[in-house]
């Protein structure tokens, strides 16, 4: 019987909820054992959150010297040897998990799916190539370790209710000497995290200025809603980096996506295609985003944004 | 430094929808606009500038692929490059296949740092630096938005989820480029002409020995699920309406 290793995803305090995605592409492939692991340097408030998502059948912890700097060249090694006794080895299609995986694959010496959209069979994945444009589906041999990131926005995180066992293994290494973390310069705000809210108001190059994103940043305040961007809008310092949806920033589904000025290319497409129902706000009614919307109104956003805060109760 | 390293992937170019080929055996790129994979082109604007702050003497491209893969290093060379290297095969190599390849041409050329896109926009894999690194045994800095060279040093900022993170890693390394690294430069007539007396060297991937057969094995190829056209609302009452009947805003 197959057996699951899950790296998980952590900032020190809180599990990311990209690894209960993974948790859930996981359970599809019925696995009889599923196993989450932290490398962290002190790990008892993270996996004890990863004891309590449904399917996991153990939490295995590795404690070592500043394993909380989640850097590829340090964790790769550590994973590699932890994979030993698994069939397969997952983590989410984040930055974190593209970062590390591929280092993980290649010391293993196997190939790496990336960014697995659906399970077909216990070998068999779909994943998406072309920018979304295309889908593929892979088939990884017997008796080649399975090897992929998960793309969180097809999967919902796993419930909780769990309490599977912890227990602390051995596999730290020291870290690399190649290879130094410096910091970590994050906009820290107190909106929905981008990846997890229900909600998201996103706005693209038509919103003009990063002043004039204080508009969308009201206005997701009031809705209690994320706050996203097109590239344009990253690219001409309207906002920083990680707000950037589409195919080079953040996949997301959020229930609710509102567009406005974004234009609709593909690659920002890619980003929100999963979304339940996507808005769109656009001074041009030709804008290819109008042609995957739910919801379209052709205007001008500074005009309609006050005009729907006006009808908020 | 000596020697700069860029690889480049021919590509469809961006601006081309891609269609799915009716029996489903893969995508038609028949016929296509063909272009250096946009990271890849950033990676070597990144090159060319080391080398024009004297921090590097040469850059080299690498590709692996087809023989018309030499349109694309012409490109490169007309950008600025000194001098190809086209590792020649008509597969479609995976990932770890292409890591492969690079580690040889990497102990062959000595190179102080190697600088690639984060993923190429076909596969859209995002794998081959942080494996080349793996089979280097070297530091990989991805998905880089700065880049600093400090002697035998580089300081790279990193686009990650959580923001900003900066990194220090000691040459030789791998550095995979995020979009917005840089703006490459366009190629003007001239140099289109002076690249053309540049030598690019091309190797029967056969020769280097690696193993570079496909492990996945791919069942089909098909289009996405298409979201259909929705309504388009006249005004902000009806779109406040429209949204309350979904169970927004309520
Ligand atoms: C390799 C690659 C990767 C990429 N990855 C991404 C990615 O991850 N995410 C991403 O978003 N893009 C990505 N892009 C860029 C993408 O191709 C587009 O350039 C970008 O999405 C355009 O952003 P935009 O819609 O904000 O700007 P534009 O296309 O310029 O559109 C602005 C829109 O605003 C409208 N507008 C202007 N003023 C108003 C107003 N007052 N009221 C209402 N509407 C108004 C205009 O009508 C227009 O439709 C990538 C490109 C490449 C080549």
């Amino acid at each position: 019987m197959s057996r699951v290793l899950i790296v998980g995803e952590h900032d020190g305090r809180t599990l990311n909820q990209s690894t209960a995605r993974c948790v859930a592409c996981a359970s599809a492939i019925a696995p009889a054992a599923m196993e989450v692991v932290i490398l962290g340097g002190d790990t008892t408030t993270v996996a004890a959150q990863a004891a309590t998502l449904a399917g996991v059948t153990a939490v295995l912890t590795v404690t070592g010297n500043d394993n909380g700097r989640a850097m590829a060249a340090f964790l790769a090694p550590q994973v590699a040897t932890l994979a030993d006794g698994y069939d397969y080895v997952l983590a989410p299609s984040t930055t974190f998990g593209k970062d590390l995986l591929p280092r993980v694959a290649a010391l293993l010496g196997v190939p790496q799916l990336s960014d697995v959209m659906s399970v077909i069979g216990p070998r068999t994945f779909q994943r998406p190539i072309y920018a979304g444009n295309a889908i593929v589906t892979v088939e990884v041999p017997a008796g080649t370790k399975v090897v992929a990131t998960v793309r969180g926005a097809s999967f919902k995180p796993a419930g909780g209710g769990n309490a599977a066992p912890v227990r602390a293994v051995d596999a730290s290494a020291p870290p690399p000497e190649h290879t130094r973390f410096i910091e970590l310069r994050s906009g820290k705000s107190d909106r929905p995290d981008l990846q997890t809210a229900r909600l998201v108001v996103s706005g693209g190059r038509g919103v003009g200025s990063a002043e004039n994103f204080a508009l969308l940043y009201r206005f997701a305040e009031r809705l209690g809603a994320g706050v996203g961007a097109s590239r344009a809008a990253v690219d001409a310092g309207f906002v920083p980096n990680d707000m950037q949806v589409g195919q080079t920033g953040k996949i997301i589904a959020p229930e609710l996506y509102m567009a406005f000025g974004i234009s609709g290319a593909i690659q920002h497409l890619t980003g929100i295609k999963d979304a339940g129902t996507i808005v769109a706000v656009n001074k041009d009614g030709e804008a290819p985003i109008f042609e995957i919307a739910d919801i379209g109104l052709v205007g001008d956003l500074f005009e309609i944004i006050p005009e729907i805060e006006k009808r908020l109760r | 430094m000596q020697k700069i390293i860029v690889c480049l992937k021919r590509v469809v170019d961006y601006n081309v929808r891609i269609r799915v080929k009716p029996d489903g055996s893969g995508v038609i790129t028949e016929g296509l606009k063909m272009s250096i994979n946009p990271f890849d082109e950033i990676a070597l604007e990144e090159a060319l500038r080391i080398r024009e702050q004297g921090k590097a003497q040469e850059v080299v491209l690498v590709s692996i692929g087809p023989d018309d893969a030499q349109q694309q290093l012409r490109t490169g060379l007309a950008m600025g490059a000194d001098r190809a290297i086209l590792v020649q095969t008509s597969a479609e190599l995976e990932p770890l296949a292409a890591a492969r390849v690079l580690r040889q041409i990497v102990s062959r050329e000595q190179p102080g740092l190697v600088l690639l896109g984060k993923q190429a926009i076909d596969d859209d894999c995002n794998q081959t630096g942080q494996m080349l690194a793996a089979l280097w045994n070297r530091p990989q800095a991805t998905f880089a938005s700065r880049l600093e060279l400090d002697g035998t040093v580089a300081t790279v900022t990193r686009e990650v989820d959580a923001g900003l993170e900066v990194l220090e890693v000691d040459l030789p390394a791998v550095v995979t480029t995020d979009l917005r690294l840089n703006e490459p430069r366009y190629v003007k007539l001239p140099d289109i002409m002076k690249a053309k007396k540049k030598p690019i060297e091309i190797l029967a991937i056969e020769s280097l020995g690696v193993d570079v057969a496909p492990v996945l094995r791919v069942i089909r190829y098909e289009a996405p699920a298409a979201r259909s056209r929705g309504v388009m609302v006249k005004n902000v009452d009806e779109l406040v309406g429209a949204l309350h009947d979904r169970g927004f805003l309520a």
